[in-house]
């Protein structure tokens, strides 16, 4: 390290978003207002399925301070909230209206919007207008016979194939068959801020501008000109401060297009913030599956085909994502194992329910549960350990790259690097394992309820196929980096910034990392998938030598030295050799490259530069969960008395900022394992409409985990080696606490639905399943 | 709806004229009416913390009260914590241990952290445990949140000797 001030990648330093923050100064969607504002207040549906015979919106118009009462009917000329990728024919009829038109079909469904110059005054009009409606029969289970969705069409959407080799011959030859029946609950990424969305047209500039957005704005900003007729240059989308975001937020919703329009049609700011009743019966949920799996293994323990059908319940409509978490679950469910011959085919269909889509590991949190239970059913029937069959399984690093026809957010699975056994053997080391498991032999010999369990899991991120940014340095020195990513509360900021800097050669905290506004950079990826630090980084990286070289061209015909002489250290140019010698600042170039610069020569002006990246593939980092769990045979409670995350990065940026993002995600694994769910009575009632209902983790239930954080392998796909940390600490929670949970109670295969709730467990003790 | 009271609410030692209907939290004025949006609204049912200001030292939901309640008392906010530039040890404390991601719960937690440490500064590790699982996080797995505030109530304790 020849200047070691200039290193920033790799250290673990402070975030540049924390101090606004602490002080109060954050700007969510909540806390932009506009002069002159409307509130809207959305009537949802209180009936499950049901045909709408009328709408009573005369109270509510009647009320002082209401501006405009709407239903479906006026504004039939709004599309249904369309595909982010565009048309997709079998199922646009599947997309949900801005406003429910002649059905119903889902508790919480927007029927009705009200618009008023007071939030509490919105809040009674809303509780004024009647909906009259016929009960029509309900759909509450995916793998109940599909019913119908709209005449001549059922609640199939689609069915999901995807697969390779002859699955039935190898089934019909094989010498041991295993076969599991496995659920995953209804649950969500909850951020604690609920949704929020600003419309306000411009009509001097003639433009719509939607305030408060998140996670994607460029894509916002093409769904809504694609859904308004409206050019893309006459709307722009604005990302605030965003109160979390795991998948579920800065989707386009129903709310987000209302916004919109009615600040166009009423001529006002119009301002939409959520309550909690409404967040959790209105915006995404997500992993409800039911698997149907069985597994061909020789007597070894080597599998030798996966046949897994499966029931995707997505809610009452398609939404943006369209079969994404339904398609991604067919591709990535063999995970780190060989398969020989595969098959899914995934029932993607429509229930009475809130509609679904992604949330934080989408395909994987599911499918690692599913193949993991598979690994230690396999264990069970030949009697060896669940690792060994994991290790007879994994795909080994020498036959890395590996190539698996099956596709994950529509590219080819290529899984790019790293050794999953060498990993596996890493943890074991870490943990002490074999003494471990002596231990809690002991304990449960005495007793006592507590058993181990673990889970191998790969990962997919940093989805391309390109994303690009653009540097800029004005005249003082300091660095704008624009991106079209988004800060989501990941720390991304920092990162972009630690990334430029260490390019550039300045210090990160003269970054200002600019992102999420669609008027000051015409593209972007936004920030899911764990995209972010791989596609956005590797542009910033690309942009920040393409800026340096500039830089130090111009500095050298100034400094009348050979560019390959110069350095930049701390945002001034010195040579190399003499760096306490003469030297130029970044700002003093930037002065030399104004349009009006005698110095300016031919060079095109401005000290700034762009910097794209292109990527084929995705990468595949990978990871192991261990728990310990201690079970209470009285109540059925679960108690984590130990847990570890073994995971190849390829190469950490931040590394506190890693470690941050994998323990907050298991944090939402052990929610999804353990407490959380959304369930529904027989008529289709939502029953988790409260934090008392739906039960996140407090720091009670969460316990301290351990962190084995790897950069063995970096990724060959990009320049700085990235693999993306987003997800990685949710992936495997609920497979490893479910193989600790039939440890613990010594029955195998005991765990077959998620989450574990204490009711579930105890029927499982008492013997009813 | 009943006649608009006029009130004047002390934030922060700063009185604020406002008139407000009789049913408007406390949340609202003080994030509508007083312009202080550090103050958050999570669940409006007394269950995230979020909103959790200081009133006559007391760490409270100001979700579930009216602004007229809070007439007269003292009510502390996010705001308030830091003296000029300088930081309260629990702000400075969350920076150093990474003890924030999105930023939306810290708020909550800075204030519930500042009352309770200002009347327990010895506080044990488990009772300190008990009052934080009174708010919610959904991006730390609180992990270094708790240790956030371990180090600040350390520094203070500290300062105090």
């Amino acid at each position: 390290m020849t200047a070691p001030s200039n290193k920033w990648i790799g250290q673990s330093v402070g975030r540049l978003e924390d101090p606004p923050l602490v002080r109060g100064h954050g700007r969510y969607a909540g806390d932009i207002s506009f002069p002159h504002q409307l509130h809207m207040r959305v009537v949802r549906s209180n009936h499950a399925h049901g045909r709408i015979v009328a709408i009573d919106t005369a109270a509510a118009r009647a009320l002082p301070g209401v501006v405009a009462v709407w239903t479906a009917s006026d504004i039939a000329d709004v599309p249904a909230i369309d595909f982010r990728e565009g048309k997709i024919p079998a199922l646009d009829p599947y997309r949900q209206p801005v406003l429910a038109a002649d059905k119903v079909r889902y508790v919480g469904e927007p029927v009705a919007a009200v618009f008023a110059s007071d939030p509490y005054v919105a809040e009674d009009a809303a509780d004024l207008v009647t909906i009259e409606v016929e009960e029509l029969p309900i759909l509450l289970a995916a793998e109940d016979p599909p019913g119908e969705f709209s005449p001549g069409r059922d609640t199939e959407a689609s069915i999901i194939r995807q697969g390779y080799g002859d699955v039935d011959a190898v089934f019909r030859t094989a010498p041991i068959v295993v076969e599991l029946e496995l659920a995953i609950g209804r649950h969500s990424g909850v951020p604690l801020e609920a949704r929020g969305a600003i419309g306000r047209f411009d009509a001097s500039r003639n433009l719509l501008e939607l305030h408060g957005a998140a996670k994607v704005p460029h894509r916002i900003k093409e769904l809504l000109s694609r859904m308004l007729g409206l050019t893309p240059s006459s709307i722009q989308v604005h990302e605030a401060h965003v109160g979390g975001g795991f998948g579920i937020r800065g989707e386009l919703y129903p709310e987000d297009v209302l916004v919109c329009v009615a600040s166009m049609r009423l001529g006002r700011p119009v301002k939409w913030i959520e309550d909690r009743r409404e967040h959790l019966i209105a915006a995404n949920h997500s992993r409800q599956q039911l698997h149907k799996i069985r597994a061909a293994v020789d007597t070894e323990g080597r599998i030798l085909a996966i046949d897994d059908r499966y029931f995707h319940d997505q809610g009452a409509y398609v939404r943006t994502h369209a079969a994404r978490v339904v398609h991604m679950t067919a591709g990535i469910l063999p995970g780190p194992y060989r398969v020989p011959a595969y098959r899914a085919v995934g029932h993607f269909r429509l229930t009475n329910k809130t509609p679904a889509a992604t949330y934080r590991a989408p395909g994987r949190y599911e499918t690692t549960f599913v193949r993991e239970r598979l690994i230690d059913a396999v264990a069970v029937k030949l009697g060896i350990d669940p690792n060994e069959v994991r290790r007879r399984n994994a795909i080994s690093k020498d036959e890395m790259p590996y190539h698996r026809p099956l596709e994950a957010l529509g590219e080819e699975i290529e899984h790019d690097s790293g050794d999953y056994v060498g990993l596996m053997d890493k943890l074991i080391a870490a943990l002490e394992w074999d003494k471990l498991k002596a231990t809690l032999a002991r304990r449960r010999a005495a007793g006592e309820a507590v058993g181990a369990g673990f889970a191998m899991f790969i990962e997919k991120s940093g989805l391309g196929p390109a994303d690009g940014v653009r540097i800029e340095v004005d005249t003082s020195g300091a660095v704008e980096l624009i991106t079209g990513g988004a800060s989501i509360g990941q720390g991304f900021e920092t990162v972009m910034a630690q990334v430029c800097a260490e390019a550039l050669g300045v210090d990160y905290r003269q970054v200002r990392v600019t992102h999420g506004q669609t008027d000051r950079i015409a593209f972007g990826i936004g920030a899911h998938a764990s995209r972010a630090t791989v596609m956005t980084a590797s542009a910033t990286h690309n942009g920040a030598l393409k800026l340096r070289a500039k830089a130090i061209e111009m500095a050298a015909s100034l400094m009348q030295a050979p560019p390959d002489a110069l350095d930049i250290v701390d945002g001034k140019v010195v040579h190399r050799d003499r760096p306490s010698g003469p030297s130029m600042t970044l700002g003093e170039i930037a002065r030399h490259l104004e349009p009006t610069s005698k110095t300016l020569g031919d060079r095109e002006p401005g000290l700034s530069a762009e910097g794209w990246f292109r990527v084929k593939h995705q990468v595949y980092p990978y990871g192991l969960h261990f728990a310990v769990v201690k079970v209470d045979r009285e109540t059925g409670g679960v108690v984590i008395e130990r847990y570890a995350i073994a995971y190849d990065i390829g190469r950490a940026i931040n590394p506190a900022l890693v470690r941050g993002q994998i323990v907050g995600g298991f944090a939402q694994g052990l929610g999804g394992a353990l407490m959380e769910e959304f369930t529904y009575n027989e008529r289709g009632d939502p029953l988790a409409t409260t934090f008392a209902d739906y039960l996140l983790p407090t720091v009670k239930e969460t316990p301290k985990i351990e962190v084995l954080l790897r950069e063995d392998y970096v990724s060959p796909l990009n320049p700085l080696g990235i693999k993306g940390a987003g997800e990685s600490g949710v992936t495997g929670v609920g497979a490893a606490i479910a193989s600790a949970i039939d440890d613990a109670i010594g029955i195998p295969g005991a765990v077959t639905q998620l989450p574990v709730t204490p009711q579930r467990l105890k029927q499982i003790l008492n013997g009813r399943r | 709806m009943s006649e608009k009271r006029e009130i004047t609410l002390t934030i922060n030692g700063r009185s604020y004229a406002v008139r407000v209907d009789p049913r408007r939290t406390l949340v609202d004025t003080i994030r509508d009416e007083c312009g202080q949006t550090g103050t958050h609204i999570g669940c409006e049912h007394g269950v995230c913390g979020a909103c959790t200001v200081l009133l006559d030292g007391e760490p409270v939901r100001s979700c579930l009260m009216f602004a007229v309640q809070a007439e007269g008392r003292q009510i502390r906010t996010v705001e308030g914590l830091a003296q000029g530039d300088k930081l309260h040890p629990l702000q400075q404390a969350f920076i150093d241990h990474h003890g924030l991601q999105c930023g939306f719960c810290t708020p909550g937690f800075l204030m519930l952290a500042a009352g309770v440490l200002e009347r327990e500064p010895d506080i044990s590790d488990e009772d300190l445990l008990d009052v934080l699982s009174s708010n919610l996080c959904r991006c730390t797995g609180y992990e270094n949140i708790v240790k956030s505030v371990r180090a600040a109530a350390a520094k203070m304790t500290a300062a105090r000797r």
